[in-house]
């Protein structure tokens, strides 16, 4: 390999790293300068906009203008005249199989409820059992550790779990070895079988949905875990010497004591559930039904050049997150109210 | 281990006794479960790991399990050869190029901005902030196609035309952008949450001592938020290396400027699904987060912790 390249770009290497930290410093500290000549009734008048200037900006221009645009440019074609619907026609036409059927049924089904409830049950088991034991913190560690690596590393893991050789061969993959082992039964094509029926392929989603389910598993936990160890012992206690037992405790005081958090995890699921990308981007690029939205509108942008549809698409995903978008903000006022 | 576990607990009734038993029984299957489950869970990395030191030959035929019974075969060849074929250097250099400013960037500004919101009276405070945290939640599939309209038919900021300036840096500079307008929610909300629990006396006796507002920022605000600034950096850090579709729509595949995760998955579609040569290609691009998690998750559960998480 060429590591040379590392040191030729020492140049780039220098501005990078001491450039863009260097024209921060001298805008706050140019500004704050400038604030202090103003007349001094002015100066609080001035100075929280040139603190929050930047990140204003930087959230009008990459966030917030864009968005409306994109808005606008759903109802275009791609010179830029005004279509009407017809780009929200081409992604709702022929249900269920055609337009964007597919990929918002894998989304608002699929995706939705497994991918949240695999991680949140998963998350949630793991972080009860983990606390009964001293090694809590290195299992810990190690069910969080693919929190760390990247969704395309996670795809090609999985891609190896999931690998298919013909019937009688030896099989590669761990999960057709298990399959052939110990069920007797033919090899599986993981990420192609479309059973039950290839209008409602649950098979090869759920393959992909397992794959992100390992890799954010950690995160629920971890959450999870701190709200359990919030819970006072005394209570779970009293509730052993009223005799309770364990299944029991959990069901009536752990369960109810960590609904809260559960509800703000769950919360962050769906959404990550509904921008689902990278793994289907990997693994399967949308084939054999696994299509999702924001693979789709990746397609409809890089592959079809169709911006307009590329923009309904990115619309029908705005869709599917503003309820979420919406409980958030109550949440947050709820408890600015409480504050 | 087990056993020292096991006896942890006080021994609640007498030995040998049928409640005993029972007890010591469910510890039992409870560390065997535990740890049936964490072993489970490492299987997939595990398996991979094994299969990035099988030769070929071994990884096209047999399962990444059969080769403890052969440890012989066990080779670099994978990694001296993926890193020989493909520039996997370079992509290293382009992704630590992307997220050294991309993190910088947010974590900074955020910082400014949430010292704003949380400690200086402007028309709309409240407001603004709530539509920041209405704006963690927006898909950023909403913004690309304005952006990157504007940046190549406005700027014509293309990837060929930024590097023919031959200024250093620059052909990263609408990706470093994009990044910092798509973290600073996040950063925001983080970083005022933390500062305005800050005590608020400190902040009079500073004034009552003459000190401006830079002063406080960066003796007072800065160093006292080090926890939360750790974490924020990690989270953006981590993000940001590992982010695929960012980089994917505003570099593409400009090999030249593009990170190791498009490196990465271009490498899956040209040498195809199962090569013996992505095994490696994933570990080597695993190495940097795989640091930065293990040094520092101490901050980076806290992070979590600290309240919601952008997608």
């Amino acid at each position: 390999m060429d590591f040379s390249v590392l040191l030729s770009d020492i140049p780039t290497l220098l501005v990078v790293i001491l450039g863009v930290p260097a024209v921060l410093a001298a805008y706050i500290v140019g500004g704050e300068y400038l604030v202090r000549l103003l007349p001094d009734k002015n100066r609080p008048q001035v100075r929280p906009w040139l603190w929050v200037g930047p990140a204003l900006f930087l959230v009008i221009a990459f966030l917030f203008l864009p968005s409306i645009l994109t808005i606008k440019q759903s109802f275009e074609n791609n010179a830029g005249d005004w279509v009407g619907f017809r780009n929200y026609a081409t992604q709702f036409a022929d249900f269920p199989t055609g337009g964007a059927w597919v990929a918002i049924r894998n989304n608002v089904i699929f995706w939705l409820l497994f991918y949240t409830l695999f991680t949140l049950i998963l998350g949630l088991v793991l972080a009860v059992l983990f606390d009964r034991v001293r090694y809590e913190s290195i299992v810990k560690s190690l069910i969080f550790l693919p929190m760390a690596i990247s969704s395309v590393a996670l795809g090609l893991i999985w891609d190896f779990m999931y690998q298919y050789q013909p019937p009688g061969e030896p099989q590669t993959g761990t999960l057709n070895a298990l399959v052939t082992t110990f069920l007797h039964h033919d090899p599986v094509t993981w990420l192609q079988d479309q059973w039950p029926t290839p209008t409602f392929n649950l098979l090869n989603n759920l393959a992909l949905i397992g794959a992100a389910t390992w890799g954010i598993t950690g995160f629920a936990m971890v959450i999870l875990s701190a709200a359990l160890k919030g819970i006072p012992g005394e209570l779970l206690e009293a509730a052993r010497v009223d005799g309770a037992g364990e299944l029991t405790v959990f069901r009536r005081v752990i369960f109810p004591l960590m609904m809260p958090t559960i509800v703000v995890v769950g919360t962050t699921l769906v959404i990550f559930a509904l921008k689902a990308f990278d793994v289907v981007y990997v693994m399967t690029s949308g084939g054999y039904n696994t299509d999702v939205l924001a693979f789709r509108m990746y397609k409809e942008l890089y592959s079809a050049g169709n911006f307009g549809s590329a923009s309904a698409v990115a619309i029908i995903l705005l869709f599917a997150v503003v309820p979420v978008l919406i409980f958030n903000v109550r949440q947050f006022r709820a408890v600015e109210a409480r504050r | 281990m087990t056993v020292a576990a096991a006896t942890a607990r006080p021994a609640t009734s007498a030995r040998f006794s049928p409640q005993w038993l029972s007890e010591r029984l469910s510890r039992y299957i409870l560390h065997i479960v535990v740890i049936g489950l964490t072993a489970a869970w490492m299987v997939p990395a595990v398996g991979l790991l094994v299969s990035s030191f099988r030769p070929f030959s071994g990884i096209a035929t047999s399962g990444w399990w059969t080769a403890f019974s052969n440890p012989t075969q066990f080779t670099f060849q994978n990694y001296s050869d993926v890193l020989a074929q493909s520039n996997l250097g370079q992509s290293f250099f382009n992704s630590f190029m992307i997220a050294v400013p991309a993190t910088v960037l947010p974590v900074t500004i955020g910082a400014f901005a949430a010292y704003a919101f949380s400690w200086m009276k402007f028309p709309g405070r409240n407001w603004i902030f709530l539509a920041l945290v209405g704006l963690l939640a927006v898909p950023l599939q909403l913004t690309f196609i304005p952006i990157l309209t504007f940046y190549v038919q406005q700027l014509h900021w293309t990837t060929s035309n930024l590097e023919a300036t031959g200024i250093p840096g620059l052909p990263w500079v609408p990706l470093w952008l994009a990044h910092a307008g798509y973290g600073l929610p996040f950063s925001i909300y983080l970083l005022a949450n933390f500062f305005r629990a800050l005590p608020s006396d400190l902040f009079e006796s500073a004034e009552i001592d003459g000190a401006g507002t830079l002063t406080v920022f960066f003796r007072l605000v800065l160093p006292l938020s080090v926890p939360a600034l750790a974490s924020l950096v990690i989270f953006q850090f981590l993000w940001v290396w590992n982010d695929l579709l960012v980089a994917l729509i505003y570099v593409g595949g400009a090999q030249e400027v593009a990170p190791l995760t498009v490196n990465l998955a271009n490498l899956t579609t040209s040498l195809g699904q199962g090569s013996n040569l992505l095994t490696s290609a994933a570990f080597f691009s695993m190495i940097v987060p795989l640091i930065v998690f293990l040094s520092l998750q101490r901050y980076f559960v806290r992070g979590i912790l600290a309240g919601s998480v952008k997608g």
